[in-house]
C-alpha cells in the first residue's frame, strides 16, 4: 500500500473534482448534472481526489469516472459492484463510489446488485436510471415500461418492470434513496448522506435520456419530495416504496447494520509460519 | 512394472501401489489419507490420488496410493493391491485401477462377487469379511479395518499407523479404542493373506519433508509471492486452494472473500489489485470460461492478477472430480482481441508452490494477468515431498511516485512497463480503463493510440527475461519429449526406464507456455531428430499450440489421451524404445 507524502491539505472545491476531459453525452442528458452532484458531494465531505475512487461498468452513466479527478475504474459491463467491493475490502481507507445505469446495474449486473446489498460493504452505489439502454441506441432495460416500442422489442417487451429500491431493501442495503438529476443540490445532499452512512448505500437517480426517451423531460414536473421521512424499519420503507409512483424523492431508508469489512492487515504472522502445517 | 530393490530380497519393493475403494461415504479417502500419513511418518515417500464421482455420498470413491523409497511424481502403471470395502461401483474404476495376475484383490464375499473385469485380470482374490470384522468391534468402521489390512500388506510399521489414528481421532474419546482394534484386526487379516507387496525399508531422511497437496502448495506459493487478497467461488477441484488460503491470509494480514460467482471473483481481484494489493483467484474450467471477459480487462487496463486454473475433464460440466489437461487452448488463446497474457504450468505437486509464486511475481512485474494451469491430479493429490527450496520470487510492481510530473498511466516506455499509480498516491489519479486509451488513460478509438497500446502491452511480455525457470530441461539424445504439467512425472519415469534399456532421451517440460519462448525451445531441441509431444487431452491442444508458435525439428509424434486416465510411464517407455529402434 502506498502512503501519500504529507502535503498541506488545502480545502478542495467541487470544481477541483471535475477533470478536463469533456463528457461525450448527448446535449440535455441528465448525467451532466450527476457529475456536478458528485463533485459537490465530494467537496462538501472534504474528500481528497487521491483517497476517492469511482468505479463503473459500461453504459452512458459508466463514463463518469473519466470526468472526475479522483481515481477511477471503468471496467466491464455489469461488474462494477464486484470490482468496487474488491477495492474497498482491500483498501478500507478509500472512499468508494460506484456509478451505474439501469442496464448495467439491473440487467447484466443484477446478481451482483443483490449480493452487494446483502454483503453490505461500506460503499455508495449510484444508479442513473433512464429506463433505456442509451449507449446501444434505445433498447428496453429492466425498468422500461412493458409497452415501450423499440426496434429490438417491437410493440414492447410485455415484461413487467423491476423494482430496484424494494429489491435493495429485501436484499439488505443499509441506505436507500431516490434523487433526480434535475436537482443537483438535492442529489448532492443525498450523496453526502449516502457516503457518510456506513455500509452499502443505494441511490437511484432519475436521470432523463432526452434522446431515446424525450418524454422524460416531463420528469421535472413529476418529481416531489417524499411525503414520508426516513425510516429505519425496512418493512415500512418497502411498503411505502411498493405503492409510490416512482417519483417520490428522498432518503427512504437508513439502517444500522454494521458493514462487512474482514480485518485486512490485522494478521501479523510471517508466510514461513504457515509451513508448520505441512511438516511431517 | 514395479522395481525390485536389489539385495533386499524378492519381497522388498522400492515402490508399491495400493488402491482402496468403496461407495462414496464409506471413508476410503480417510483410510487412504491415514495410510499416506503413516507411510510419511515411517520415512517413505508416497502420494494419494483421489478419484470419485460427482456425488458426495452414494457414488464411487477410490484412494489411489503409491508408496516408495524415493520421491514420486506419478502413479504406477498397475496396482499391487486393491482393497474393496464393497463391489457396488468398483467396475467404474476398472480402467483407473488396472490389476494383473501379480496383483492382490482383497474384498468382502458378503458383498457379492468381484466385478467380471477383475475376475478376468487373474489377480489373486483374498476373501475377507471386512464389514463383519468391523461389526464385531462395537463402534468401529470398515475403513479402519481396511487401513489395517493395507498397512499390513505393504509392511507399514504398526506404530506409525497407530500414531496417525490417535492423532486423527484425538478429539473422539469413544472412537479411538474401537478404531485401533479395527486396525489391529486388519493387520491380523493381512498377515493371514500374506503376499509380496512389502516395501523396502526407507532410506535416511536428509531434507525436511512435507505432506502437501498441489492445491495447498499453490495457496502457499500465492502467499509467498505476496498475494494478500483472494476472492473465489467454490468449484471442484479448486476449492481447497481457497479453503487453505482463507485462514492463511487472515494470519498474514490478508483477506479472502467468497464471491457470488466467478464473474464477481475475478472482478473483485481486479478491483483489489487496482488498489495496489497483489490478488488471486482459483477456479476450474467452467469458472475460467466465465472469467475470460474480465481477464481481457486486466490485459487492457494493465492490472496484475493471478488465476489458478485447476483443470478437470471438460467441456461444460464434464468430469468435475477427475484430471485432464484440456484448458490449454482457452488459457493461451481464449480472450477476444489481441490480448497477451502469461500462462504457466507447474510440473509436480510441490512445484505448484514455486510456479504459483513465480506467476505472482510475473503478473506484478509485468502488470498483466497470469494463468496457472494446475490440474486435478496435482490439486487433489496429497504427496510426501522434500521441502521445496526457497524461491525469491515476489511481487514487485513498478509504482508511480507521489505528484509525479505530468503523470501518464499508460506511458509508452521501451520495456512496455509504465509506473502504476496506486489510489492514495496524490497527484497521479487516473482512470483505469478497459476501453482503448491514450497514454494518459483517456478513452480513444483512434488507430494510432490502438496500435501504440497494443504494441506496448505485447512488448512488455515479449521483452521480459524469464530465465531458466521457463522449462525443466533434462538429458541428451536425439529423441526429445516435450510436455507440461502432470504428464511430466510419467515422462520422467519412462525416460529413466528407457535409459536402463540404453535409450537416451531429452525432456523439455515447459513451465512457461505463454508468451512462447521460441528461441529457448529451439536451443533445447538443437540436434533432435524426433519429438514426442505428450499431453492429457483428446484433441492435442498443446501440440496445436506448439505448432502455431514454434518450429519443431524432425519427425513429430503426438502421444495423447483425454482424462481421467493418467498417461502411464509404461506406455511412454515402450513408445520411446520402439521409436528409437524404428
Amino acid at each position: 500500500m502506498t502512503t501519500a507524502t504529507a502535503r498541506p491539505t488545502v480545502p478542495i472545491s467541487a470544481r477541483d473534482f471535475k477533470s478536463d476531459y469533456n463528457p461525450i453525452w448527448c446535449p440535455g442528458c441528465g448525467d451532466y448534472s450527476v457529475v456536478l452532484s458528485f463533485t459537490r458531494a465530494f467537496a462538501s465531505l472534504g474528500l481528497r481526489p487521491e483517497n476517492t475512487a469511482v468505479v463503473s461498468g459500461i453504459g452512458c452513466s459508466s463514463r463518469i469516472p473519466a470526468y472526475l479527478t479522483s481515481y477511477g475504474f471503468h471496467g466491464v459491463h455489469g461488474r462494477s459492484l464486484a470490482a468496487a467491493a474488491g477495492l474497498k475490502l482491500a483498501r478500507p481507507d478509500l472512499t468508494v463510489v460506484v456509478a451505474s445505469g439501469d442496464g448495467d446495474g439491473y440487467s447484466i449486473g443484477g446478481n451482483h446488485f443483490m449480493h452487494a446489498c446483502r454483503r453490505n460493504v461500506d460503499m455508495t452505489y449510484v444508479v442513473m436510471d433512464n429506463h433505456v439502454y442509451g449507449m446501444t441506441k434505445g433498447q428496453p432495460s429492466p425498468t422500461t415500461e412493458p409497452d415501450w416500442n423499440s426496434k429490438l422489442s417491437p410493440g414492447g417487451t410485455g415484461v413487467r418492470t423491476f423494482h430496484p429500491l424494494v429489491i435493495a431493501l429485501a436484499a439488505g442495503a443499509n441506505f436507500v434513496a431516490r434523487a433526480f438529476s434535475g436537482d443537483p443540490s438535492g442529489t448532492a445532499n443525498v450523496l453526502v448522506e449516502a457516503i457518510k452512512t456506513p455500509g452499502f448505500s443505494f441511490v437511484e437517480i432519475l436521470s432523463p435520456c432526452v434522446t431515446f426517451r424525450p418524454e422524460q423531460r416531463e420528469w421535472k414536473n413529476a418529481v416531489r419530495p417524499a411525503p414520508v421521512g426516513t425510516t429505519n424499519d425496512p418493512a415500512r420503507a418497502a411498503r411505502y416504496i411498493m405503492t409510490d409512483d416512482g417519483f417520490n424523492l428522498g432518503i427512504l431508508y437508513r439502517g444500522e447494520r454494521a458493514p462487512y469489512q474482514p480485518p485486512m492487515g490485522r494478521g501479523n504472522k510471517q508466510p514461513a509460519d504457515l509451513e508448520k502445517g505441512f511438516a511431517i | 512394472m514395479t522395481d525390485v530393490k536389489k539385495g533386499a530380497g524378492a519381497a522388498a519393493r522400492t515402490s508399491v501401489s495400493v488402491a482402496v475403494t468403496g461407495s462414496g461415504g464409506a471413508g476410503v479417502m480417510t483410510a487412504g489419507n491415514m495410510l499416506l500419513a503413516a507411510a510419511a511418518k515411517a520415512g517413505w515417500y508416497g502420494l494419494m490420488v483421489r478419484s470419485s464421482g460427482p456425488q458426495i455420498r452414494g457414488g464411487e470413491a477410490a484412494a489411489l496410493c503409491r508408496f516408495a523409497t524415493h520421491p514420486l511424481d506419478c502413479l504406477d502403471d498397475r496396482f499391487d493391491v486393491l482393497v474393496a470395502v464393497d463391489w457396488e461401483n468398483l467396475h467404474r474404476f476398472a480402467d483407473e485401477i488396472p490389476l494383473d495376475s501379480a496383483s492382490l484383490l482383497v474384498g468382502d464375499p458378503a458383498q457379492g462377487n468381484p466385478p467380471e473385469v477383475y475376475v478376468k485380470s487373474a489377480a489373486r482374490y483374498a476373501q475377507l469379511g471386512i464389514k463383519g470384522i468391523a461389526k464385531a468391534i462395537s463402534g468401529s468402521w470398515p475403513n479402519m479395518v481396511v487401513l489395517g489390512v493395507a498397512a499390513g500388506l505393504i509392511g507399514l510399521p504398526k506404530d506409525a499407523v497407530r500414531a496417525v489414528v490417535e492423532k486423527t481421532l484425538k478429539k473422539s474419546r469413544d472412537g479411538l479404542a474401537p478404531s485401533l482394534a479395527a486396525v489391529e484386526a486388519g493387520y491380523e487379516a493381512a498377515s493371514r493373506i500374506g503376499g509380496d507387496a512389502k516395501l523396502a525399508p526407507p532410506g535416511p531422511r536428509s531434507e525436511p519433508r512435507w505432506l502437501i497437496s498441489g492445491n495447498q502448495a499453490a495457496g502457499y506459493g500465492a502467499v509467498r509471492g505476496g498475494v494478500r487478497f483472494v476472492a473465489g467461488y467454490p468449484i471442484t477441484p479448486a476449492t481447497e486452494v481457497l479453503e487453505w488460503l482463507a485462514p492463511a491470509l487472515a494470519d498474514v494480514g490478508g483477506v479472502l472473500v467468497q464471491a457470488e460467482d466467478e464473474l464477481a471473483s475475478i472482478n473483485m481481484i481486479i478491483g483489489a489489485s487496482f488498489g495496489g494489493v497483489p490478488s488471486l483467484t482459483a477456479t476450474s474450467g467452467p469458472g475460467l470460461s466465465l472469467m475470460i471477459e474480465a481477464l481481457g480487462l486486466a490485459v487492457a487496463a494493465e492490472v496484475p492478477i493471478v488465476v489458478v486454473d485447476v483443470m478437470r475433464g471438460g467441456p461444460s460440466t464434464g468430469i468435475p472430480a477427475k484430471s485432464e489437461q484440456s484448458d490449454v487452448s482457452i488459457a493461451v488463446n481464449g480472450l477476444h482481441g489481441d490480448a497477451p497474457r502469461i500462462v504457466v504450468a507447474p510440473n509436480s505437486v510441490s512445484d505448484c508452490l514455486v510456479t504459483t509464486q513465480w506467476a505472482v511475481h510475473l503478473a506484478e512485474t509485468l502488470q498483466s494477468p497470469a494463468i496457472v494451469l494446475s490440474d486435478q491430479f496435482f490439486g487433489q493429490t496429497r504427496a510426501v515431498v522434500d521441502r521445496p527450496p526457497d524461491a525469491t520470487y515476489a511481487g514487485r510492481r513498478l509504482t508511480a511516485a507521489p505528484n509525479a510530473d505530468a503523470y501518464k498511466r499508460y506511458a509508452v516506455t521501451e520495456s512496455g512497463i509504465s509506473p502504476m499509480a496506486i489510489p492514495g498516491n496524490p497527484g497521479t489519479a487516473y482512470t483505469a480503463d478497459g476501453l482503448e486509451h491514450t497514454d494518459r488513460g483517456i478513452p480513444s478509438s483512434g488507430a494510432r493510440d490502438h496500435t501504440i497500446q497494443l504494441a506496448k502491452r505485447e512488448r512488455k511480455l515479449l521483452g521480459h527475461e524469464y530465465g531458466d525457470f521457463w522449462a525443466d530441461i533434462e538429458g541428451e539424445g536425439d529423441i526429445a519429449v516435450v510436455t507440461f504439467g502432470s504428464c511430466t512425472g510419467p515422462v520422467r519415469e519412462a525416460r529413466s526406464r528407457a535409459a536402463a534399456d540404453g535409450v537416451q532421451t531429452r525432456l523439455v517440460s515447459m513451465r512457461l507456455l505463454a508468451p512462447a519462448q521460441a528461441d529457448r525451445l529451439a536451443k533445447a531441441l538443437a540436434g533432435v531428430k524426433r519429438v514426442l509431444v505428450v499431453e492429457q487431452n483428446h484433441s492435442g491442444q498443446f501440440l496445436k499450440y506448439l505448432r502455431s508458435e514454434f518450429q519443431l525439428p524432425g519427425e513429430v509424434k503426438s502421444f495423447r489421451r483425454p482424462g481421467p486416465l493418467p498417461i502411464r510411464a509404461d506406455e511412454l517407455h515402450h513408445q520411446l524404445v520402439d521409436w528409437s529402434r524404428a
